[in-house]
């Protein structure tokens, strides 16, 4: 069976409901309902029409499920009411769900998971094993995001930088149990950037499949980080990154630039050096200006102080990261780094071991570890 | 989306303000404590923050490996151990200052005259995915 055909018409089925009539959260149990049937069904007996089949399928639960609560009447009225919609109303139907999903009265995790389950037509217990959460919480969170957005108009418009900070949530979350999270906010994304012409949902796709492009080179076979540097750039995946380019270059064209297309721009720059040493370090910092103009985040200044060491040598680095505060996640890490390329090994190293105590995950902890004990190795400490 | 662990203690923790032992509460009072728990639970699963809850019984060994083809060594149980764990809760939040707030409400649990333990609970944060996007 087709399951990426099912979740891709979810959207649109989701939209056909309400359009009927059907509220939102109702809507929402419905189509799951009829999701979770043409898995079941679908394999024996795949219908000639699978969106028709979901639309009658869905509806079909809709009003079971309202029997209770409902008249008869307001029944007998909504059947009358069917009205056949088009393709057009679709795409726009598709960018309301996104917009809802993603509503400023849902905290992150409320919108990843009503985004993942009514727009990617996930289950409740895939969105649940991918965060690691028992199904009932998850459906509990879902439900009440549900109710939160409850009293928003479908037609109202939206902001598409909310939509863009909740499927960059899901990117960044990777790869756990059986869903491919990073994956699925690549085809959310690129089933956004048809239903809306917008030079950031270009840049956030261009941004996501220049990273998905180095998946491969990222972690060696037993799991453990390898450093951009180190990684091996014959595993990068060589069509992911000139599709990233290409939208990327799209998207600067239209002249209106944002944070993803900046970070895209500098992800291109590492993808386009064939080697390490010939990455141009020296437009990155530029990038790196840029994207601190626009966002006046101090990771950005962070990771733009790496750059200006790789451009201008270690000493400019360090003196640009010591402008920054030293409470910054990963600012330890990185002042080990440049230590290190300043020819200090026994600073650095104590700098990686203190780095390590403060990650926020395992693989950063022990790669940074690691980092400790070669340095160690080669300059033993002092007694 | 972060998990965190709130961590209580038989002992080792410092002293809780309210600190009359709980076979000197009256049966009310137990009754009353144990609700307030159960409903904390209940309230983060209606929430979508809960994710575990378990409770260590006292009793424990120590175990160690002692050499190829030889049983484990025991040792045990741990009376002399100063820090006991008593049990635990795994909630997963949207900040680390919603996971202090409820480990806050927590810890206010009613003992000795129906008034708050104020009771130290530990909170650890668990490692999470390292992202994908970090220059």
């Amino acid at each position: 069976m087709d399951e990426a055909l099912l979740r891709s018409l979810t959207p649109a089925v989701l939209g056909i409901l309400v359009r009927r009539g059907a509220d939102f959260a109702a809507a929402e149990d419905a189509v799951q309902d009829a999701l979770v049937e043409a898995i079941r069904v679908w394999p024996a007996d795949p219908p000639r029409d699978p969106k028709g089949w979901l639309v009658t399928a869905a509806w079909r639960k809709f009003l079971d499920a309202t029997r209770a609560e409902t008249a008869r009447r307001r029944r007998e009225d909504l059947i009358d009411a069917e009205p056949e919609a088009g393709p057009a109303q679709d795409t726009d139907d598709t960018l309301q769900l996104y917009f809802l999903c993603a509503h400023p009265s849902l905290t992150p995790s409320s919108a990843v998971a009503l985004t993942l389950r009514a727009v990617g037509g996930l289950t409740t217990r895939q969105i649940a094993q991918a965060y690691l959460v028992p199904e009932a919480t998850m459906a509990q969170r879902i439900s009440r995001a549900k109710k939160t957005v409850g009293a928003v108009r479908f037609d109202q418009p939206g902001d598409v930088a909310t939509v863009l900070r909740v499927l960059y949530l899901v990117f960044n979350e990777g790869y756990s149990g059986d869903v491919d999270l990073a994956a699925e906010a690549i085809r959310l994304t690129r089933q956004l950037a048809t239903a809306i012409d917008h030079p950031e949902v270009s840049g956030l796709l261009a941004l996501m499949l220049l990273h998905h492009a180095r998946r491969a080179g990222r972690t060696a076979a037993d799991g453990s980080l390898v450093a951009l540097a180190e990684q091996d750039r014959g595993k990068w995946d060589t069509r992911l990154i000139a599709e990233g380019v290409e939208i990327l270059q799209a998207a600067l064209a239209q002249d209106r630039l944002g944070e993803f297309q900046a970070q895209a721009a500098i992800a291109a720059l590492h993808a386009d050096a064939p080697r390490a040493e010939e990455t141009d370090w020296v437009q990155i910092v530029e990038w790196y200006d840029e994207l601190a103009a626009l966002t006046d985040s101090p990771i950005v200044r962070l990771n733009r102080a790496v750059a200006v060491a790789e451009a201008d040598g270690p000493r400019a680095g360090l003196k640009a990261l010591a402008e920054l505060d030293d409470s910054l996640p990963r600012y330890t890490a990185v002042a080990a780094y440049l230590h290190e390329r300043d020819g200090d090994d026994q600073t650095a190293a104590r700098l990686y071991v203190e780095a390590a105590g403060k990650a926020s995950n395992l693989a950063e902890r022990e790669y940074l570890t690691r980092q400790a004990a070669r340095l160690n190795r080669k300059s033993p400490p002092h007694p | 989306m972060a998990k965190y662990l709130l961590l209580k203690h038989y002992r080792g923790a410092p002293s809780p303000v309210n600190d009359v032992p709980m076979d000197q509460w009256t049966e009310d009072e137990i009754t009353a404590h144990v609700q307030y728990m159960n409903d904390f639970a209940d309230r983060l699963r209606n929430t979508g923050e809960f994710v575990d809850e378990r409770a260590l019984a006292q009793e424990g060994t120590w175990v160690r490996y002692d050499g190829e083809g030889r049983p484990p060594v025991t040792d045990g149980p741990f009376a002399e151990t100063k820090d006991l764990i008593a049990g635990w809760m795994i909630i997963d939040v949207d900040s680390y200052e919603r996971a202090v707030e409820l480990a806050g409400e927590l810890s206010a649990a009613p003992g000795k005259d129906g008034k708050p333990i104020h009771e130290w609970l530990e909170l650890r944060p668990f490692y999470g995915h390292a992202p994908t996007i970090t220059e």
